[in-house]
């Protein structure tokens, strides 16, 4: 399969720059993957489908009477990172990550943000995320979000922007590095030449994080994962880190709060439980405390953290900061506890409420998508490129009614990457999640789940409505330096050395 | 710090071993059974009955099927997912419990558990599915393999003893069912005595427990008390019953770690009878007492040890909360 007449069709293209050539870091890629005779590249990537089924690494589709899984779909070419991109989302996300736990931390003590006018608070305190029970609570380090999972989109322009963060339960982690197992078992060759960084450290950091902040009292901490169960769409997630990390799964039926303390129920009796890393949303987490319905939490579950018996991961009540409309003042919140400009911007998000913000949208509807603030969603939705006139006059009557349950953002050309169609590569709109794991320290996995829009022209990267998944290689700096990308036929000095040792 | 071991978890993958071994049991009757089909004449009659009577689950087949034809019989032992203990049921259900506990197991035996899985699942999607010998000998090879396997990549720990208790408690059943519903059924009648079919038929016996190499190695010639005697009595084949109830046994106090002889709960105590009563049994004794009130007893025994067990370690207790709360 060759590359000859790939066409990037004036998006940023993760492989190839404006004039086709292969950027920094994709040279040997490039190299490996056309030096590969007719129908070799489609036997593996049937031979990784196969091996996907094999393994088991699926998701359910709720609803579907069988309760069949379905293996999440998965393409053989990686989206290449180069290292400086890298440290510089990094380092962004070290930021963003840091002043979310200040921010968090701070609404549950001073609400000093608040008070100081840099967020109204109204937004805050009515967001039914905002738990009024974790007011006043000092989690270990003052950490609440342990796991975070923060989605980048890149625009045409080439920069790097947070399209949404993920704090309560993030997932998909466990593709990274089940994605990763199956190149390097199905396409060994590919990696020739490269210095990837490698992501097989992530269980053994998560199983760090989690021991750092157990209850002081222990000092070899039992660490659990609560998942709702095996109907859950990711479940296989659970059980797949669970094992990796060597420690419990545990269902809320195996767990009990007795005389303050949190106990699994084993063959030999109850054994105490100092951290639970729980899958579990905090709506379900404890019917004592929130959802008095929920069969999948632990009653008093919430009650032995408060009193500092047991730690969870993600703290409850981290909520508050994974909204959209809260998303849209990260940039301040950064401003404010780092005293810096953000490293990652946000994607532009126009509040209606603010005259400045509302003015510019009902300038500009036919570019924008208006979404609605409110959690329920109950107000609709306008696409403004793809919508009528007279959508667009109707809606701007809305905005100007009720402009506090509006928001609004410009339509992003999501970059793409080379993705196998039949016989031969078209491009394809991806997003990157990485994943960034906080308690003592801060780790951010390299890499983390490319997810890309499998339907040609689609900008849906989830699962559940066709999206796959890649390999998210981040290169090492002594990898850059071998692969100066300097286009086909044209070999650079170092990357001739190394691309003549390539195997199938 | 050994892991302590969910209860819920004892429970899942004590069911996972007994449907892998309950499966690979339904596949190899089914192949021997069509392999015998093949030496004895037309008019020897209707072979395939007997099976379903081995699985003690006639009324049901009588319900869904009517007749014991080949067609029927394979139907419903192979791939009918209303049957409990179908090979497609019994391999589903292990996969389930397996899915429970995915981190508890190793990898491998989780992919082998689900190669057999989209094995059963795609033959029973087939209008004509893979030749039976053929396909009854990969399901066979697929179990094996994960027994195998299981025995390579996991600890030795309280969850492989679970695995080993639930296998060697099925097979010891298994074992049993098919030598009470075959023996009483190839009692010998005057008229065959001697003949080669009836020789033909206590082989298919043995073989039904891949038992007849060993059998010969022991015993020589066959004959039906020595066929009891081997698959009730002896030490050393694995599919007897008294192997069975002693690595059971063994098992058990694996998990409880009190020593052998000695019992720390119900489980133990009747396990421990039960194997004692088997280690110091004559089989002529057995045959003059009664061959079927032995087996009978024996089925009750069990049945009372499954219960015993979970009980002892898969029941939920309830707990005595202090007020403090």
């Amino acid at each position: 399969m060759r590359f000859r007449s790939y066409d990037t069709e004036g998006f940023y293209d993760e492989m190839f720059d404006d004039a086709c050539r292969p950027r920094p870091g994709a040279q040997l890629l490039l190299e490996t993957v056309e030096s590969l005779s007719d129908g070799h590249l489609l036997r593996y990537k049937h031979a990784a489908e196969r091996l996907l089924l094999q393994m088991g690494i699926t998701f359910n589709v709720y609803g579907d009477s069988a309760g069949t899984e379905r293996i999440f779909p998965f393409d053989l070419i990686p989206r290449i990172v180069s290292a400086d991109e890298w440290d510089h989302i990094e380092r962004g996300l070290k930021q963003r990550v840091h002043a979310l736990n200040a921010f968090i931390d701070d609404i549950y003590h001073d609400q000093k943000i608040l008070k100081d006018g840099i967020i109204p608070s109204e937004v805050i305190l009515s967001a039914t995320s905002y738990r009024k029970q974790c007011q006043g609570l000092n989690p270990p380090w003052r950490v609440w979000c342990h796991i975070t999972g923060t989605d980048l989109v890149r625009d045409r322009d080439g920069r790097y922007y947070v399209l949404e963060d993920n704090l309560r339960v993030p997932s998909g982690v466990s593709y990274v590095l089940e994605n990763r197992e199956v190149m390097k078992r199905i396409f060994p060759g590919v990696f020739e030449g490269l210095s990837v960084r490698p992501v097989t450290e992530y269980p053994s950091r998560l199983l760090e994080m989690l021991e750092s902040i157990a209850p002081s009292q222990t000092t070899t901490p039992r660490v659990v994962l609560l998942t709702p169960g095996i109907y859950n769409s990711a479940y296989f997630e659970h059980s797949f880190l669970a094992q990796q990390m060597g420690v419990q799964l545990v269902e809320g039926r195996d767990l009990i709060v007795n005389d303050g303390d949190v106990f699994m129920r084993t063959t030999k009796g109850l054994e105490r439980v100092d951290v639970i890393y729980r899958r579990i949303d905090d709506d379900f987490l404890d019917p004592e405390e929130f959802r008095p319905d929920s069969l999948l939490g632990v009653a008093g579950l919430v009650g032995a953290y408060r009193a500092g018996r047991v730690a969870l991961a993600n703290a409850p009540g981290n909520g508050v900061a994974d909204d959209k409309v809260v998303y849209a003042y990260v940039p301040d919140m950064i401003r404010y506890y780092e005293g810096a400009d953000p490293i990652l911007p946000n994607v532009p998000t126009y509040l209606c409420w603010r005259d400045d913000d509302r003015k510019y949208v009902l300038e500009h509807l036919s570019q924008l998508v208006v979404k609605s603030a409110n959690e329920s969603g109950g107000y609709g939705m306008l696409v403004g490129p793809h919508s009528t006139t007279k959508q667009q006059e109707e809606f701007a009557a809305k905005i100007t009614a009720h402009p506090r349950n509006f928001i609004a953002q410009p339509t992003l050309a999501l970059s793409r990457v080379p993705t196998i169609v039949g016989d031969h590569f078209e491009g394809r709109h991806v997003d990157l999640r990485p994943y960034v794991l906080c308690g003592k320290e801060i780790y951010v996995v390299p890499g983390g789940l490319t997810r890309v829009a499998m339907t040609k022209g689609s900008l849906v990267v989830n699962s559940s409505q066709g999206g796959g998944s890649k390999d998210t290689w981040v290169l090492s700096r002594s990898a850059e330096s071998r692969d100066r990308g300097a286009g086909p036929g044209v070999q650079g000095d170092a990357a001739g050395e190394a691309g003549q040792e390539q195997k199938q | 710090m050994t892991k302590p071991l969910l209860s819920r978890v004892a429970t899942s993958i004590y069911w996972m071993a007994r449907y892998i071994e309950r499966a690979e049991n339904v596949a190899r009757f089914i192949a021997v059974n069509q392999n015998l089909m093949l030496d004895l004449p037309r008019t020897y009659g209707d072979q395939w009955q007997p099976i379903v009577d081995t699985t003690g689950d006639r009324a049901f087949f009588q319900e869904h099927y009517g007749t014991a034809t080949e067609e029927h019989v394979v139907r419903f032992l192979a791939f009918d997912p209303q049957y409990t203990n179908s090979i497609y049921s019994c391999i589903l259900a292990a996969r389930e419990n397996a899915r429970s506990v995915r981190e508890t197991i190793s990898s491998e035996m989780w992919e082998q558990i689900n190669s057999l899985y989209l094995l059963i699942t795609g033959e029973s999607r087939k209008t004509v599915p893979e030749v039976l010998p053929e396909l009854c000998h990969h399901i066979r090879m697929g179990c094996h393999l994960f027994q195998g396997i299981t025995h390579v990549t996991l600890s030795h720990n309280e969850a492989w003893h679970f695995i080993r208790l639930g296998t060697t408690l099925e097979r010891a059943d298994k074992t049993t069912r098919i030598l009470d519903v075959k023996y009483f059924i190839l009692l010998p009648s005057l008229s065959d005595v001697g003949t080669p079919y009836d020789d033909i038929q206590w082989a298919a016996v043995l073989k039904s427990v891949s038992g007849l190499e060993m059998y010969r190695k022991c015993h020589g010639r066959i004959s039906p008390d020595k066929i009891v005697e081997f698959l009730l009595l002896d030490s050393e084949f694995p599919r007897a019953v008294r192997f069975c109830v002693a690595r059971a046994d063994q098992s058990l106090h694996g998990i409880t770690g009190t020593p052998l002889g000695t019992f720390s709960c119900m489980a133990e105590r009747k396990l421990g009878m039960l194997r004692a009563e088997l280690d110091y049994a004559q089989v002529d004794a057995i045959l003059m007492n009664g061959l079927h009130e032995f087996f009978d007893a024996l089925q009750t025994k069990m049945n009372t040890i499954d219960e015993c067990i979970l009980g002892d370690f898969f029941a939920q207790k309830p707990i005595a909360r202090s007020a403090g709360g």
